[in-house]
């Protein structure tokens, strides 16, 4: 029945041709999880398994016609998922596998600008596939490469058998350095626990911020967010430590191929009187240049907490659950975009903060 | 009153046609049932998208998930008129002298009758297609704007430009006006004489269901909560004028629209199931169906003017009786 239908989880999976996309949609398609998935790829290419619901699209990039340049959707997307939606007991999950080169922000936008998209589907994960060996010439080449790794809520480092320790270490910094609000994954054959990639619920406010209990903490520990696939590349580190000299000279990232920075704020209780304004505000003038914004949010007077979400121009944010007894009544709020001015952020925050 | 003779079915209905008078609901995973003498039951596509009514030859011209197109018949025969690949069918049209037309991914196809088919290529995705009612000519809505193509010539095409993404496309039954549906919550049109253009916005949601009234003088259209009916009879189209609302509800949304053959009467579906019937004229409103399970997704008068058809998302279709 359509109405009592729930909405289904969507995955977004993007990364450059060679990151391990197919590997980690074959190992999707083929692992006895008991789900179903409906798979929407730019073509068919090399998914060896044999499953009906592979559907090729056209990844078609529709800018709205309200004036907002980066209001843009997947065409393509709004008819396919319509076309899914009308048949929805075949599947429990949709993925959406993107072109190396593809802007994953239109694919987002698409499942919260298109009503009869949003109704039916919500958007679950951006998860980004990296190829540890070859990113830093990605990044030097494309802006693509960037904005994956800036957009994604979970990162899958893969490849890392390809790279030594240090290179490693430094990838994994530059991939802090671009984003550090994402989960990331160090494997080969992006062996990640599915589990740490699908239905993570990312997008959704109640959970979003929940099952990242790092989420916008110091970057300090970023080393130790996962549990399973660190360490294993310990094995293959003894040879290189010698072979690369001068490499491991650099500094931990060169990150002057990186044009997205973040700005993490942290401040009190907020007064909603100034804050909401001023959020609004912000995201009007600044959204072409935000990528992501996640927040968690103190307001004065208010016994729960208050979390927010944004991508450009379009932010979300609801209550989420009341403060438990122990917890310092604080607001934070990442931005992740280009030429973002954090002083400027940084002071106008803290100008919201409850008397 | 209106009696109301229920078919209930599992699934969304994309179409709800008279082929003959037999009432046809084609659904979304590709079978055909009709209401002749009887429920019965034909497999068209392996997963049905689009459907569009060939009333010159009296079929259902159906494409889908399997990429294949197929022609079902009134007298329950659906047979395979065309294939193009893995990709999906996302559109289809029917067109003079028995020809077709389908959409996938960025090409278009005309199938003439005597099976021989020729392809359009495109930058972007086809989005939508109809045949002009005159001459073998059929338009293309697309990124941006309109394309129309003439199969049967050599040459060029049309284009027509218009920033933002058309999504659905027809033309008006005398061929002087093209319109389309779009992504955002709008009509456009073209006077095709001149290219004038003729923005029709204000809708709270998508349009996605157009019905021409008897004669072309009027345009109806979903994506309210009232139907939205332009005026088309003046030279110029609805330019400078207000359209009618008719069927306004306070809570519910207009889904699809059917104008009667003959007089200036719409059928008008709403998302909670409910139908109406509504006179230009004077706004007047017979109710035909009380709210069902489904938003009402399609409908057709039959030749006699006495009943309607109407499938639903949820399966719940039916056959309105007006006369009875």
């Amino acid at each position: 029945m359509s109405d009592a239908q729930t909405q289904i989880p969507v995955t977004v999976l993007t990364g450059y041709l060679g990151a391990g996309k197919t590997t980690l949609l074959n190992r999707i398609l083929s692992e006895n999880h008991g789900k179903r998935y409906a798979v929407i790829v730019n073509e068919f290419g090399e998914i060896g398994i044999d499953n009906e619901l592979i559907v090729e699209s056209d990844e078609e990039i529709y800018e709205m016609n309200n004036g907002c340049v980066c209001c843009t959707v997947r065409g393509d997307l709004i008819r396919v998922v319509e076309g899914l939606m009308r048949r929805p007991g075949r599947f429990d999950a949709i993925i959406v596998e993107t072109t190396g080169l593809a802007d994953p922000v239109p694919v987002a936008q698409t499942f919260f600008m298109d009503d009869d998209v949003r109704s039916k589907t919500r958007l679950d994960a951006v998860v980004a596939l990296v190829d540890a060996k070859h990113l830093p010439l990605r990044l030097k080449d494309s802006r693509e490469a960037e904005d994956q790794i800036a957009f994604a809520d979970v990162v899958v480092l893969n490849k890392t058998d390809l790279v030594t320790r240090e290179e490693l270490s430094k990838v994994e910094a530059t991939i802090r350095a671009i984003n550090p609000a994402a989960r990331i994954h160090r494997t080969t054959r992006a062996s990640v626990a599915l589990s740490e990639v699908l239905d993570r619920g990312a997008f959704d406010l109640s959970r979003a911020l929940e099952n990242d209990p790092h989420f916008l903490e110091a970057h300090d520990d970023h080393d130790h967010h996962d549990h399973d696939h660190d360490h294993h590349h310990h094995d293959h580190d003894g040879h290189d430590h010698h072979d690369h000299d001068g490499h491991h000279h650099a500094l931990p990232s060169d990150i002057h191929d990186v044009t997205v920075q973040s700005v993490s704020l942290r401040g009190g209780e907020m007064d909603p009187k100034k804050f909401f304004p001023w959020i609004e505000k912000i995201t009007q003038m600044e959204g072409p240049n935000i990528l992501r914004l996640k927040g968690i949010i103190a307001l004065k007077g208010d016994d729960e907490r208050y979390v927010i979400q944004g991508v450009h121009m379009i932010i979300e944010g609801d209550h989420q659950r009341a403060w438990k007894d122990d917890e310092k009544h604080e607001s934070r709020l990442v931005f992740i975009g280009r030429e973002l001015d954090a002083e400027r952020l940084k002071t106008s925050f803290e100008a919201c903060q409850a008397a | 009153m209106p009696t109301v003779a229920p078919l209930d079915l599992e699934g969304h209905c994309v179409a709800a046609v008279f082929l003959g008078d037999v009432p046809h609901f084609a659904l979304a995973d590709g079978a055909i049932h009709r209401l002749d003498h009887g429920h019965k039951t034909v497999q068209a596509n392996d997963g049905l998208l689009a459907a569009f009514h060939d009333v010159a030859n009296d079929r259902l011209i159906t494409g889908g998930e399997d990429g294949k197109v197929f022609a079902v018949t009134a007298g329950g025969e659906a047979g395979e008129l065309a294939s193009a690949g893995k990709k999906w069918i996302t559109s289809v049209a029917a067109g003079p002298q028995g020809a077709i037309a389908f959409a996938s991914g960025k090409t278009a196809y005309v199938r003439f009758a005597d099976g021989k088919t020729k392809e359009f290529a495109h930058p972007r995705s086809v989005e939508g297609l109809a045949f002009s009612p005159k001459g073998m000519r059929f338009g293309v809505a697309r990124y941006n704007g309109a394309t129309l193509h003439f199969p049967a010539a050599e040459g060029k095409p049309v284009e027509l430009e218009w920033a933002g993404a058309h999504t659905g496309i027809t033309f008006s039954p005398d061929g002087a006006f093209l319109v389309t549906t779009m992504q955002e919550n709008a009509l456009h049109g073209w006077k095709l004489a001149d290219g004038k253009h003729m923005r029709m916005s204000g809708y709270p949601g998508k349009v996605k269901s157009l019905s021409w009234s008897a004669k072309g003088k009027w345009l109806a259209s979903s994506g309210a909560p009232a139907a939205i009916v332009w005026p088309f009879s003046s030279k110029d189209g609805p330019m400078g004028k207000a359209p009618l609302e008719l069927g306004t509800r306070g809570n519910a949304m207009v889904t699809s629209v059917a104008c009667h053959p003959s007089q200036d009467v719409v059928a008008i579906g709403y998302d909670d199931g409910m139908v109406m019937a509504v006179r230009f004229a004077d706004a007047k409103e017979v109710l035909l169906r009380r709210p069902g399970k489904g938003a009402v997704t399609s409908m057709m008068w039959d030749k006699e003017e006495r009943r309607v058809a109407f499938g639903s998302a949820a399966g719940d279709c039916g056959v309105i009786d007006i006369s009875a």
